[in-house]
């Protein structure tokens, strides 16, 4: 991997990480009450995948897809101002954090329902095909969406008419509060893509250089048109399903061992390792957190969005009063 | 003047709505040319038109289908998802009514859903309990969708022009028993705008507010009614929601009575909504109460004997119309 690759991934990655202590840290502060979802232990393989697409590409996500947003490219100010519910946010305050949608940098969806994303990320795609405009869609999922209907229906439908859309499942390791063991028989995702004839790939999420490899050849494959790709990257949710909730059902001694497999230090060492200096990752982080409180500011100097609203969006035509 | 069916003329508004953009796709089980061009032939000969990226058979798979179509259409598309049987639609309510339905809102207007639902049913033919419902009611209480039910193939024609035309999610409801009736052809580029009931029968003694196959029978029964010295009016909604209320309003006004008729279940259905709010506008000014009718409490049976006391009938909408014009005050 080439150090602009590494430095864009890093910067991503850092980005996802910075933006995850700072909601972390409003909210146990009481400066923001939300529901949210951390992506802690994730912010990695979103940030090779997004690494390895154009912002025009599409993006599918689901309520834990906060990293996958940033690491697109949705800037913190409008990502701020729609997760405190604000009229300037990306969604007017309308959607909030479980709703997320920035055309602009290629993000169509968030979706609250889980799998429900995979069926419209074949929509996404289909239109490209027909188009011939050459973008793939990328859908990002959990494992816990794997075991739905819609998620056999999109993949079967995908490759039926080889659509450019990459089935991303973020394998971390829980559905909800159910242990992967607990919720699938099988030994990995990535297994399933055999019974639609699919491409499968199957990459350890931790480490950087595995994952953009990976990233890379989903992307290639569905570009290309060769049709619709099922990969998965192992990674961690280290925290519980959404913050502030108790996650003791996840064993001490097995968060312990996935800790070890941390991808933030891990990352770290090998930007050091590719001959970048302690006083470059801390430059890059300071900018980093000083977007990150210019968003924050703001977010809560920002008016909320005012009742005619309810009125507006309903339709294209805005509703009588 | 020549006839058109309607099967005939929504085939023709699917056409010309594809000859005129590329956009407009249609999805659906056995729609393309190698599976017949549809169950009941709607999209026969399209196929040979417009191709098979445009004309796209499908897998049995109603949430992919819906999927897909919502997707196609954040991009600008204008996608009609056929489900073949309303029934089919509790498989892909998630699409509908998360989704297509509040993607628009949600994302503050950056996004929005053109889509068309295409969807069939109908009691009458003995399909029983899972081929025959009419479920407008559910769709009608989702904010964000429109629900159009045409009653004759010109209304077909026009109706769906429009649906593909509106930039939010229409569920469009045909009727079995009416894909044979012919209409006077309205000609080429026919559009009904949505949102706009019609006056199907002018009349002065009570309003008969209806929609879809019903309009039939209230018409008929409106025929008999005037030789006994009724004058019945019928309002045919076309579109069930947004509800034109003026003209529902303007016509029990002047008539001072009114009947809701519909096909689906009569408890919770759209004509408790509609006897609900001609209640709050003209209370006071009504000569007896709004009448309802719809379907009995039950799933729909399939025994002909059984779907008949089903559904409402001839004589029952005439008694019900001649119940408010008995009523003492």
């Amino acid at each position: 991997m080439n150090r602009e690759t590494l430095l864009d991934i890093y910067t991503r990655t850092m980005r996802c990480a910075r933006s995850d202590e700072t909601l972390r840290s409003l909210i146990i502060s009481g400066k923001l009450a939300t529901l949210y979802y951390t992506y802690r232990g994730q912010e990695l393989v979103t940030a090779a995948m997004m690494a390895a697409v154009n912002t025009d590409d599409y993006l599918v996500t689901t309520y834990r897809g906060q990293h996958d947003q940033i690491a697109k490219g949705v800037p913190f100010d409008l990502l701020y101002a729609e997760i405190a519910g604000r009229a300037t946010g990306t969604c007017k305050g309308k959607g909030g954090s479980m709703h997320i949608t920035h055309p602009a940098t290629g993000v169509m969806v968030t979706t609250g329902v889980v799998g429900s994303g995979l069926p419209i990320a074949n929509g996404l795609a289909l239109s490209s095909k027909n188009r011939k405009d050459g973008k793939v869609t990328i859908c990002c999922f959990g494992d816990g969406a794997t075991n739905i209907g819609a998620f056999h229906e999109a993949l079967n439908m995908a490759q039926l008419y080889m659509l450019p859309v990459i089935f991303f499942c973020q394998n971390n390791r829980y559905g909800e509060h159910t242990a992967f063991a607990d919720h699938t028989k099988v030994d990995s995702i990535v297994t399933r893509a055999a019974a639609y004839g699919m491409k499968g790939i199957h990459v350890d999420g931790n480490d950087a250089e595995a994952m953009y490899a990976a990233a890379a050849e989903a992307v290639e494959h569905a570009r290309s048109g060769k049709g619709p790709v099922l990969l998965e990257a192992m990674c961690y949710r280290m925290m519980g399903h959404f913050f502030g909730a108790d996650f003791s059902y996840m064993p001490a001694d097995h968060v312990a061992e996935m800790t070890a497999e941390d991808p933030l230090p891990k990352l770290r060492q090998l930007m050091l390792d590719h001959q970048f200096t302690e006083a470059e990752l801390a430059e890059i982080v300071a900018k980093i957190d000083a977007d990150l409180e210019a968003a924050t500011e703001f977010a809560f100097n920002s008016p909320f969005p005012g009742a005619e609203e309810l009125r507006i969006d309903v339709f294209e035509e805005e509703i009588a009063a | 003047m020549s006839k058109i069916s309607m099967v005939q003329a929504l085939n023709r508004a699917i056409d010309e709505a594809m000859a005129e953009d590329e956009g407009v796709i249609l999805l659906g089980e056995d729609v393309a040319a190698k599976q017949g061009g549809g169950v009941f032939k709607v999209s026969a000969g399209l196929t040979e038109k417009y191709g098979e990226d445009r004309i796209r058979a499908t897998p049995i798979s109603e949430q992919a289908i819906m999927g897909a179509c919502v997707g196609a259409a954040l991009t600008g598309f204008r996608p009609i998802a056929e489900i073949m049987l309303m029934n089919f639609v509790t498989v892909c309510m998630d699409q509908i009514v998360n989704h297509a339905a509040k993607l628009r809102f949600m994302s503050g207007g950056q996004t929005n859903v053109p889509l068309v639902v295409r969807t069939t049913t109908g009691v009458g033919v003995g399909f029983g309990g899972q081929h025959s419902d009419m479920l407008e009611a559910w769709f009608a209480h989702v904010p964000g969708l429109k629900i159009v039910t045409p009653s004759n193939a010109a209304d077909a024609q026009g109706l769906m022009r429009a649906a593909i035309a509106c930039n939010d999610p229409v569920i469009f409801i045909e009727n079995i028993l009416c894909y044979g009736l012919q209409s006077e052809d309205p000609g080429p580029n026919h559009i009904v705008p949505l949102g706009k009931a019609a006056v199907a029968r002018e009349g002065s003694d009570c309003t008969i507010i209806t929609y879809g196959r019903t309009v039939l029978d209230a018409l008929e029964v409106a025929g008999q009614l005037a030789e006994e010295g009724i004058s019945v009016e019928v309002i045919d909604l076309r579109t069930i929601a947004p509800y034109d209320e003026a003209t529902v309003l303007a016509s029990v006004r002047k008539t001072g009575r009114a009947v809701v008729l519909h096909e689906a279940v009569k408890a919770y259905g759209t004509g408790a909504e509609i006897a609900a709010r001609i209640n709050e506008a003209l209370f006071g000014q009504l000569k007896a109460p709004v009448q309802r009718l719809g379907g009995a409490f039950s799933a729909v049976p399939m025994a002909n004997a059984l779907e008949q006391a089903w559904i409402p009938t001839k004589d029952g909408i005439k008694s019900a119309v001649r119940s408010t014009m008995e009523w003492k005050l």
